[in-house]
C-alpha cells in the first residue's frame, strides 16, 4: 500500500500585503568554504558556469569550487542532487542559459 | 484559425472613455483579449487599431485588456483609438475560459462564434481582415505585412495565474471564499508552517483549511466578504472571511463568530483604540466580557475558573480577537506592539458575566442595551491582582476592603487611575447585597476610603512616583483626592465559583478619549 502525500491547502490569515512563502536562507557576510555551480543542463549553461568558476577562483582563491548538472532542465532537480549540494556547499549558483 | 459555432458568453466592460460596452450588440464583433505586459498583444494592437479604423463604422473592433493601468499604458503607446475594454476583473476573460492571450474572437452579431485564434499568426490576420471587409462591406486597408512575422506565441492569460484562478473559480461558483490560497508542501509539517511565517501567538493554530472556514463562516448569517472593522496598526480591512480564517486558527467553533466578529468591530473604534493598546509598554490588551443570552447558547463560563483556564469558548474568542489583530491588523511584538513586559492575557483574555447570580444589573444593561441582548465589551487591561478578603462580614467592611486594594492600580500614588475593571465573586456579592449595597454604593465607598489628602499624594524620598511637588499649594494640599476621577471608571461584573472570598482588579490603561475608553457591541443574534 502506498500512501499519497498531498499539499495542505490553507487560508491566508493575514491582510495579503505580503507574499506567504518559505523564507530565504540567512545571507552569511563572507563567502568560506565550499560553493556548487549548478548547470541546470540548458544549452551553453557550462559556458557561463565555467566563466563564473574562473572569477571565483581569481577572487576568492580559498574557495572549493564543485560542479553540478540537473539531469534534465525540464523538472525540479531530484532530491538526491539537492540533498548532495546541502551536505557538500555552503552557497550554490544556479545557472539559467539558453 | 478555428471555424466552430457556439453562442459566446454574454457581457458589458467599460472602454476607456467610460462608455458601457455590451455583447453582443446586433453588430457582428472581433474581441481581442490582451494583456499589456505581454509582447505579443503589443505586435497585434497596430493591427487591432487599424482594424478598427477600416470597419470599426459597421463592426464591433473591441480590445479587452486585463489590466486598467495596462490598458492605459497601451493607449499611449500605440496611439489607439479604437475602444479598449477594462476587463481587470478578469470576469470576463475568466467566463471565455482561455489560457492565452492575446486570443482574437471573430463574433456574428447574434454573439455566436465565427472563429478565433491565439497569440500571433500573420496568416491568421491577413484571412481575418479579409473576413472583416466581406462582412462589413468596407474595402480592406493596406497593411505592410512583410513586416509582422509569420508567428509568436502568446502570453499566459491573467485569468489563469495562480491565486487569480482560484479567486474567479470561487466568484463563479458563488463561494464565499476569497482569501488567498495557501499550499503547504507534502514535505512540510503542516504546524511548523504556521511558526515559520509567523502567524501565530506562540502557540499551535488550526490549520485554516477552506472547509474548516466554510464551516466557520456557517456560524454567522453576515455575507463573508463584508468588511467588519479596519484593523490597526496596518489599517487592514477585516471582511468576515477573514476573522472567520483567524477564528479557526484560534481554535473556535462556528457558533462563537458571532461574538469574535463584534469584538472585533469593538476593538477597532476610535473609542477603544486598539493601536494604542497595542502600541504602550505598559502592555495593555483587550479584556472581553460577554452578556446576554449567547452566554449559554455557546457554553462560556462565568463560574469557577471563569477567568482561565479550560474553557474552549472563552479560551478560543479571546485568542481569535488577538489573531486578528497580529495577522489582519499587522500588531507583532517588537514592531508597533512595544510592551516593556507583555502580559499572559495578551494570548486571550475573555469571560462572561454570570448575570443569574448577580442582584445588580448586568454590565451590559448598564451600558444602555437590552437585557436580551448579547452583548460583547472590551476593556484595556494592563494587570490582574487579586483581592484577598474572607473576613470581611459587612459591606462597608468589604467595600473599604476593595478600595483599599485599588489603591494600588497603577501606583499607590497615582491618582487617578485611570478605569478599573472588577470580576467580584459571588461570596463578595453574597456580602454587599446582605446590607443591600448597589453597584453606585460600592464605588462610591471605593472613592471614599481612597481619598487621601494630596500631600500624602506627593513625590518624595521614599517614593519618586507621585504628584510633583509645586503643583499643589497651601490649603490646596490638604484636598482629599480620591483614586479615580469619577465613580463612571470603576467597571463591575460578577463572576466565578460559589465558594471562595477572592475578587479580581484589572487595571487599565490610559484612560478616556486620549487612551481607551471600554467599548460595546452587541452580538448578532443567529439562532
Amino acid at each position: 500500500m502506498t500512501t499519497q502525500r498531498t499539499a495542505t491547502v490553507v487560508l491566508d490569515p493575514t491582510d495579503e500585503r505580503e507574499p506567504i512563502r518559505r523564507q530565504l536562507a540567512g545571507r552569511p557576510e563572507h563567502l568560506t568554504g565550499t560553493i556548487g555551480l549548478l548547470d541546470i543542463s540548458k544549452p551553453r549553461g557550462n559556458v557561463l558556469l565555467d566563466q563564473i568558476e574562473r572569477r571565483i577562483h581569481e577572487r576568492y582563491p580559498a574557495l572549493e569550487v564543485k560542479r553540478y548538472r540537473k539531469p534534465t532542465f525540464a523538472k525540479p532537480a531530484p532530491e538526491d542532487l539537492r540533498r548532495q549540494i546541502a551536505e557538500e556547499c555552503g552557497f550554490v549558483i544556479e545557472a539559467l542559459a539558453d | 484559425m478555428s471555424t466552430v459555432t457556439a453562442t459566446l458568453p454574454a457581457f458589458g466592460l467599460d472602454d476607456q472613455h467610460g462608455t458601457w460596452r455590451t455583447f453582443p450588440s446586433g453588430r457582428p464583433a472581433l474581441l481581442v483579449f490582451v494583456h499589456e505586459e505581454c509582447p505579443t498583444c503589443g505586435l497585434s494592437m497596430p493591427l487591432i487599431e487599424a482594424a478598427h479604423r477600416a470597419f470599426g463604422t459597421a463592426l464591433d473592433i473591441w480590445a479587452i485588456g486585463q489590466d486598467a493601468e495596462g490598458n492605459a499604458a497601451l493607449i499611449e503607446r500605440h496611439d489607439l483609438t479604437g475602444p479598449l475594454l477594462d476587463d481587470s476583473e478578469l470576469k470576463v476573460s475568466f467566463a471565455y475560459g482561455f489560457d492565452t492571450v492575446p486570443t482574437v474572437i471573430l463574433a456574428g452579431g447574434d454573439g455566436a462564434e465565427i472563429s478565433r485564434f491565439v497569440g500571433f499568426g500573420r496568416d491568421d490576420w491577413r484571412a481575418l481582415f479579409g473576413e472583416l471587409a466581406a462582412r462589413s462591406g468596407l474595402p480592406a486597408p493596406e497593411l505592410d505585412w512583410a513586416a509582422y512575422p509569420d508567428s509568436r506565441p502568446g502570453c499566459g492569460s491573467r485569468a489563469v495565474e495562480p491565486g487569480i484562478y482560484e479567486r474567479l473559480v470561487a466568484e463563479s461558483e458563488g463561494s464565499p471564499l476569497r482569501a488567498r490560497r495557501i499550499e503547504i508542501a507534502p514535505d512540510d509539517d503542516v504546524a511548523e508552517f504556521f511558526y515559520d511565517q509567523g502567524l501565530t501567538d506562540g502557540l499551535p493554530v488550526v490549520p485554516p483549511t477552506p472547509e474548516r472556514v466554510l464551516r466557520m463562516l456557517g456560524g454567522t448569517r453576515r455575507d463573508s466578504q463584508e468588511v467588519v472593522a479596519v484593523v490597526p496598526p496596518n489599517l487592514a480591512p477585516a471582511t468576515v472571511e477573514k476573522i472567520a480564517i483567524n477564528a479557526v486558527l484560534a481554535g473556535c467553533r462556528p457558533e462563537y463568530l458571532p461574538v469574535v466578529i463584534a469584538a472585533v468591530e469593538a476593538m477597532c473604534t476610535d473609542e477603544f483604540n486598539i493601536h494604542g493598546v497595542s502600541a504602550t509598554t505598559m502592555g495593555a490588551t483587550p479584556l472581553i466580557i460577554v452578556n446576554g443570552p449567547i452566554r449559554h447558547r455557546i457554553g462560556m463560563n462565568m463560574r469557577l475558573g471563569a477567568l482561565g483556564a479550560g474553557n474552549r469558548a472563552n479560551a478560543s474568542i479571546g485568542r481569535a480577537v488577538r489573531l486578528v489583530l497580529r495577522n489582519v491588523g499587522g500588531g507583532k511584538p517588537g514592531g508597533t506592539e512595544r510592551s516593556t513586559l507583555g502580559n499572559s492575557m495578551k494570548y486571550t483574555a475573555c469571560f462572561a458575566e454570570w448575570e443569574e447570580r448577580s442582584p445588580w444589573e448586568p454590565l451590559h444593561v448598564e451600558r444602555g442595551f437590552a437585557p436580551e441582548d448579547s452583548v460583547v465589551t472590551l476593556f484595556a487591561a494592563t494587570g490582574q491582582n487579586l483581592l484577598v478578603d474572607q473576613t470581611s462580614r459587612t459591606a462597608k467592611q468589604l467595600g473599604g476592603s476593595f478600595g483599599l486594594k485599588l489603591e494600588a492600580v497603577y501606583h499607590p500614588k497615582g491618582h487617578p487611575g485611570g478605569d478599573v475593571f472588577v470580576a467580584v465573586c459571588p461570596e463578595h456579592i453574597d456580602t454587599l447585597w446582605r446590607d443591600g449595597y448597589t453597584k453606585e454604593q460600592l464605588r462610591e465607598r471605593i472613592q471614599e476610603i481612597t481619598a487621601r489628602p494630596i500631600r500624602e499624594l506627593l513625590a518624595d524620598d521614599d517614593s519618586g512616583a507621585g504628584i510633583p511637588a509645586g503643583r499643589f499649594s497651601g490649603d490646596e494640599l490638604d484636598r482629599p483626592l480620591p483614586k479615580f476621577g469619577s465613580t463612571a471608571n470603576i467597571h463591575l461584573v460578577v463572576a466565578g465559583a460559589d465558594a471562595g472570598k477572592f475578587s479580581m482588579i484589572f487595571d487599565g490603561w490610559a484612560s478616556g478619549p486620549i487612551g481607551s475608553i471600554p467599548t460595546s457591541r452587541k452580538i448578532e443574534e443567529v439562532s
